[in-house]
């Protein structure tokens, strides 16, 4: 069937049917990307953004801050309690899980989560430094921006 | 003076470079052969040069020689041999040192293997090569120098980070990087094509085996690099969407398109336009993915000291290569005779399929990693792009090719029939439908789309042995003549199933180790046991221990299955002496093809500790599916068919020996 369908095709056929095979992939791939930017992509919120913007329960953030000096708390389980600054305002965190090797008091922070009903953020994926020179890029800058960063550059 | 000499012998294989980016262009373009003849040794000279100024950075390393800025700044006199040795490349100024040093070893391959190639097409080659080759020698001499000493040496090194003080740093960088700057020579391939006005199906022939062989270790590069994040970071993943792990992704999707091009303008003469483009392409995202990683835009464990005029150096050459080629492209392409034209159903058919998927899921790539900075450089906002994102664009666009990647290998060339490939089929898909409805059956409704998952990787690996054996016939002419036939098939017919074997493979691990991982976190005390997957893990306790540059708490753990000891694991907690910096090891049982991962988290005062403990089923074909890849790939390149350059040669093979010498000048 498909042999005699081939044969009977002109050359300007095939190359319609290439060009619409191509423009029917490329379609889809499109709509597929510009779907999933408009409902996959995370923005970065300090806690000043969150207080006053009021962001809905429910929408995944990337909060960054520095975490507040004394505010950790562990409990079994592996759930850990924090609090996340930006020097102006604070919000508290809850995350279960393993906290990353160069998460301390004191220092910057990125958590991905959903702020809860309670006014809680539950953390499923925290983020700290890699290297003693790493400060993630969007709490340096939230925190020039406040003039309470003292790091180098 | 060994540093010096390094240094010295960079400046001089810069030199070099500049006369290999003009002479033999200019005699390919005049046809003055002994101009052109100038390429071949210039470039062993290159590699030669290079070579020795990798040595003396390498020296360097080994004698902890201190007065040297970058020895100084990576590395300590207590760190084990090895660690001295991949720590060359383990920063900023080592790692693009090894970037040139590729980048001139292909060239000189090129020069000494390239006999079959005509001597104008070799000579533009390594012609363009060269001006890559100058570029980065620019970069390095310019902005990067990693022979640099300081004036008053410290007695002690800085240390290298923990993180890459791994076994994983002596292997992953070297491989992704042959396989990054092996799209170089594919890359110089095309522009010479261009600049010559010149391209057929004997280009294909030439340029296949060179994509492939940078294709492969690019494949393995990628597959390393994400086992060794999962081992050493800690996070228990394999691939976290991470910008540098998409920079590494693009050119191999691009690639993977060009390799299935190149068959086609090779066999049938078609789609020439389009593999060039992706022999730009490819080779562009290579160098997008240096400029990503190495210009400090993106913050990531690959992300060594950065510093601005760097990465406005590689922006500048990345804009030169890219837009020149492009700009050469759009004015010669137009220039060159279209290929024979095809049915929709046929094995060029499928090819363009794969491109088109493979193309489409690239710029999906491209997209979810730049979109995040293109839009901070506007707008100022900070998102991310993560995981989501790309499992909502990337997943869809691979299942349809994973689904007709069975049907390319059978189908015929010009105009296939879909009825005879489907029946050359049908035992791969019985076989992945007996597998859907057994895991249905197994695992109930606990993840309703791993058994479709599963199937397809049935369906894949199947269709890949499914192909060898319909085609050799192997149960009509009888098991004695068929393995015989098997054995003569040529090497291209075995690479493409083995590696199509291979994605099918790492489809299944992909598949069962995210559906069905068991995962348990939580606070254990000595003592304390934890259930899962069929397994009692215990925790024994904490005990500190010394390494030769570190001090570590291991938490002790004894695996049992069914009161049985089967392996004690002991993951760890380092400090590192020089840097003070933690770091976190991971204890991992291996049984068959799955894993247990087991992580320790902060300790607690009472001697408790937290602890992430995953079942990970089929984990490790993620993996060895990508080894089996490239092996496919191997016994691809050493296809009879593309080591005999010429189309001529099969025929006459006297022929073909008197014409060897003359082509090799």
């Amino acid at each position: 069937m498909t042999r005699t369908d081939a044969k009977t095709m002109t050359r300007k056929q095939k190359r319609l049917t290439l060009i619409g095979a191509a423009g029917v992939v490329l379609a889809a791939a499109a709509g597929l990307i510009l779907f999933a930017l408009n409902d996959q992509i995370v923005f970065f919120q300090t806690p000043t953004d969150i207080v006053q913007k009021g962001i809905p329960h429910g929408q995944r953030i990337r909060l960054g801050g520095l975490v507040e000096e004394g505010s950790l708390r562990r409990s079994d389980d592996a759930r850990v309690d924090f609090v996340v600054t930006d020097t102006t305002s604070t919000i508290a965190v809850t995350y279960q899980g393993i906290l990353p090797d160069l998460f301390r008091e004191g220092q910057g922070v990125v958590a991905e989560g959903v702020v809860g009903p309670d006014g809680v953020f539950v953390a499923d994926n925290v983020l700290a430094k890699h290297d003693e020179n790493y400060v993630p890029k969007e709490v340096a800058e939230a925190l020039k921006d406040k003039g309470v960063w003292q790091g180098q550059n | 003076m060994i540093v010096e000499l390094g240094h010295f012998a960079l400046v001089l294989a810069f030199a070099l470079a500049l006369v290999q980016s003009v002479l033999p262009l200019v005699g390919a373009l005049r046809e003055d052969r002994p101009l052109m003849a100038v390429a071949a040794p210039v470039s062993v000279g290159l590699f030669l040069l290079v070579g020795l100024s990798f040595l003396g950075l390498t020296a360097a390393y080994l004698t902890s020689d201190f007065s040297v800025l970058n020895v100084y700044a990576n590395s300590h006199s207590a760190k084990p041999l090895i660690y001295k040795i991949s720590g060359v490349w383990g920063n900023h100024e080592g790692s693009v040192l090894l970037w040139v040093l590729i980048l001139v070893f292909f060239g000189a391959l090129v020069g000494l293997f390239g006999s079959t190639i005509p001597a104008p097409l070799k000579a533009a080659t390594l012609s363009v090569q060269a001006w890559v080759t100058t570029g980065f020698l620019a970069f390095l001499l310019f902005t990067s120098n990693p022979f640099e000493r300081i004036p008053s040496p410290p007695l002690e090194g800085q240390g290298l980070n923990p993180i890459l003080q791994d076994i994983g740093l002596a292997i992953h960088p070297p491989l992704l990087y042959v396989g990054y700057v092996g799209l170089s020579i594919t890359f110089s391939f095309a522009v010479a094509a261009l600049l010559l006005g010149r391209i057929d199906a004997a280009w294909a022939r030439w340029v296949r085996p060179w994509t492939l062989l940078a294709w492969v270790f690019l494949t393995l590069g990628i597959a390393m690099g994400s086992y060794w994040a999962y081992y050493e970071l800690g996070w228990g993943g394999w691939w976290f969407w991470d910008p540098v792990e998409n920079a590494s992704l693009m050119p191999w999707l691009v690639g993977t398109a060009l390799l299935h091009s190149a068959i086609v303008m090779e066999k049938r003469e078609g789609l020439k336009v389009w593999t060039i483009l992706l022999a730009i392409f490819a080779f562009s995202l290579s160098l997008l993915g240096t400029f990503l990683v190495r210009s400090g835009v993106l913050t990531s464990v690959h992300a060594f000291a950065t510093d601005p005029a760097r990465g406005v150096f590689i922006l500048g050459l990345l804009v030169l290569f890219i837009g020149g080629s492009l700009t050469l492209y759009a004015w010669r392409a137009p220039m060159l005779k279209q290929g024979g034209l095809f049915a929709p159903i046929s094995r060029e058919g499928a090819l363009v399929l794969n491109n088109l998927f493979l193309s489409a899921a690239a710029a999906a790539v491209f997209i979810g990693t730049l979109y995040p900075l293109a839009l901070d450089v506007v707008t100022g906002e900070k998102i991310s792009v993560g995981a989501p994102f790309f499992n909502l664009t990337f997943g869809p666009l691979m299942v349809p090719l994973l689904l007709a990647v069975p049907f390319g290998p059978v189908l015929a060339w010009k105009r296939g029939d879909l009825l005879a490939a489907c029946q050359r089929l049908y035992a791969a898909f019985g076989l992945a439908v007996v597998a859907i409805l057994f895991c249905y059956w197994l695992w109930g409704g606990k993840a309703a789309l791993a058994p479709l998952g599963v199937g397809l990787a049935v369906w894949l690996m199947v269709g890949a042995v499914a192909e060898l054996i319909t085609r050799v016939r192997l149960f009509d002419v009888g098991l004695k003549r068929g393995v015989a036939r098997l054995v003569g098939l040529p090497g291209s017919a075995w690479g493409t199933a083995i590696a199509h074997f291979g994605v099918g493979m790492t489809v299944l691990g992909i598949v069962t180790a995210s559906a069905f991982q068991d995962e348990r976190i939580l606070t254990m005390r000595p003592g304390e046991t934890v259930e899962l997957s069929g397994y009692d893990v215990t925790f024994d306790g904490v005990a500190p221990r010394r390494g030769p540059n570190f001090q570590e708490d291991v938490g002790l753990f004894t695996l049992r299955k069914d009161g049985a000891v089967v392996d004690r694991l002991e993951p760890s907690k380092r400090i590192y002496e020089a840097s003070r910096m933690p770091t976190t090891e991971a204890g991992i049982h291996t049984a068959g093809f799955s894993q247990l991962y087991l992580s320790l988290g902060e300790a607690r005062g009472d001697g408790g500790v937290d602890v992430r403990v995953y079942f990970k089923p089929l984990v490790t074909l993620i993996w060895i599916g990508c080894v089996v890849m490239s092996f496919g790939g191997l016994v691809s390149i050493f296809d009879r068919r593309l080591r005999v350059g010429a189309p001529t040669a099969a025929r006459s093979r006297s022929k073909s020996r008197s014409a060897l010498p003359a082509a090799a000048e």
